[in-house]
């Protein structure tokens, strides 16, 4: 992937403080942020921050990665329901890969993803580690 | 709307045609396919293409497709809906007859992908994928996948021996397919034993990287009858989408693309998933397959592996799926599938077919779709 500044910043909300939405009319709560509602069709949603705590409900262990994830490999890709219900898919870090189990507890941390280019412009991400 | 029919299909064989660029394969498929039509002239071009773009720097594709078929000056554009490009475009074409705009068209399915590393093209076909939310955490579509068939064996109860009982079947039918890619038998232990990609997904549950082109001509009726004289007849079409992400889905194993683009397409025909002779669906993972036969109701949610099992769906069976091979084996040059597809059945329904046949098939499907289930097309046709 190739980022920008102006991409870092705008996507800062989801990707750096896991912001959902909150649909005004029907209420439900999703992730990723959307500006319309995917359940009700509302067009009207607001920005809420998301629980931070969650449980393993699918995993895979990617041994095939894209460019630039050689290094990383195996990477752990999971898909998480937070405590409030919001499912959210994002990468397990600091596991061992063939330790994570259905139902596993989970906690979003910030993490650099990776550092591009010459100017050196960080990416950072959310990423998930297991409650000891 | 108007009548359109089918009039004269081609392809090449899957493979990896590193002596072939985009012009020698369309070429290859359109002179098979305006044969098979007795002469039939497009007057324009739709093309389903999905990577050329991201692996070629290639835009415009269209005048260089226009361009290879010997019809510069005719206009078109390339539809792209990532590995369901194909079929999107075979709507849109359709849709140019049945609006009166055009009386002939060609859809050409084209792509080229063995030309790269394996990275470069998981790259590439990642971007079908959501790239804010999912892609920039290394999420591969294997890897997206393999998400959907661990939740599906847990909530289902299938057993990793149990999914690996389709891709056998593909590889049979795959072995008399002319066009095929991979024509070799394999056995349900070569499938548990192949290289795991992105657990609980193996090599042998995923399509093969090849290069393909195909193409289908289409007509309004008083053209069809003009050139052929077993032309099919386009009797429903469907398109459906769902959310770009897997996290928003209500539900990950009930694809809500699926269910609309075949509601649509069944509407539209006049008919019901239980009409349906024979049909090509899209199986790029083992899990895809059971996600598709589901979506259409040829099974009842979470049971179509015990079907599978039972031995159902094979060809003499109603509906015979995949006899082609699938994208399994018969192969998936990602964005020109869609159209091998209904290539396929209009030659099941013709009786033509080089490969396993159905026996005397009067309805048939091609369901074709990107990314995770995230754009489906249904195409019907009738004999
Ligand atoms: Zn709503």
């Amino acid at each position: 992937m190739i980022m920008s500044p102006a991409r870092v910043w705008r996507e800062r909300g989801s990707r750096l403080r896991l912001e959902g939405s909150r649909c005004k009319k029907c209420g439900k709560m999703f992730y990723p942020p959307k500006p319309s509602c995917p359940y009700c069709s509302s067009l009207e949603t607001e920005r809420i921050e998301l629980p931070r705590k969650g449980k393993v409900i699918s995993w895979t262990i990617e041994y095939t990665v894209p460019e630039g994830y050689r290094a990383e490999a195996p990477l752990v890709i999971a898909l998480i329901e937070l405590d409030n219900g919001v499912k959210v898919l994002s990468a397990l870090t600091d596991v061992e890969p063939d330790k994570v189990y259905d139902g596993m507890e989970v906690e979003a941390v910030l993490r650099i993803l990776w550092v591009e280019g010459a100017e050196g412009l960080i990416v950072y991400g959310i990423k998930f580690v297991p409650i000891q | 709307m108007r009548k359109v029919y089918v009039v004269g299909v081609g392809m090449t064989k899957i493979d990896r045609h590193y002596d072939k660029g985009f012009a020698e394969l369309v070429h290859e498929a359109f002179v098979k396919a305006y044969e098979d039509s007795r002469g039939a002239e497009p007057e324009a071009v739709v093309v389903g293409n999905m990577l050329s773009s991201s692996l070629y720097q290639q835009d415009s594709l269209t005048a260089l497709v226009a361009d290879a078929m010997g019809l510069r000056g005719r206009g078109g554009f390339k539809v792209e809906a990532a590995c369901g490009s194909g079929g999107y475009a075979f709507v849109a074409g359709y849709s140019l007859v049945a609006s009166g705009l055009y009386d002939v068209i060609a859809v050409v399915g084209v792509e080229k992908m063995s030309d790269y590393p394996t990275a470069r093209v998981t790259s590439a076909l990642a971007q079908a994928a959501d790239a804010e939310h999912e892609v920039i955490y290394g999420a591969s579509f294997p890897g997206l996948n393999a998400l959907a068939m661990r939740l599906y064996m847990k909530i289902y109860r299938a057993s990793r021996e149990d999914l690996a009982l389709w891709p056998v079947r593909m590889h049979e039918y795959a072995y008399y397919n002319p066009y095929a890619q991979l024509r070799n038998r394999i056995t349900v232990e070569d499938v548990l034993k192949s290289t795991t990609i992105a657990d609980p997904i193996k090599l042998m549950d995923s399509a093969p990287v090849g290069d393909g082109a195909a193409v289908v001509i289409l007509a309004s009726e008083d053209m069809a009858k003009k050139f052929n004289d077993t032309p099919i007849q386009i009797a429903g079409v469907g398109l459906g989408s769902d959310a770009l992400d897997l996290s928003s889905r209500d539900d990950l194993l009930k694809p809500l693309s699926i269910v609309k683009a075949s509601e649509k397409a069944y509407r539209m025909a006049k008919v019901e998933s239980k009409d349906i002779d024979v049909a090509e669906i899209h199986d790029a993972f083992t899990i895809t397959a059971l996600l598709c036969i589901e979506g259409l109701r040829f099974a009842e949610w979470g049971t179509s592996w015990k079907m599978i099992k039972e031995g159902r769906f094979t060809k003499d069976d109603k509906p015979a799926l995949n006899l082609s091979g699938g994208l399994k084996a018969r192969g998936h040059p990602v964005g020109a599938t869609g159209v091998y597809q209904v290539a396929e059945i209009a030659m099941q329904l013709r009786g033509d077919f080089p490969g396993v046949k159905a026996s005397s098939p009067s309805i048939g499907l091609a369901l074709n779709t990107g990314g995770v289930a995230t754009l489906t097309s249904v195409v019907i046709l009738k004999r």
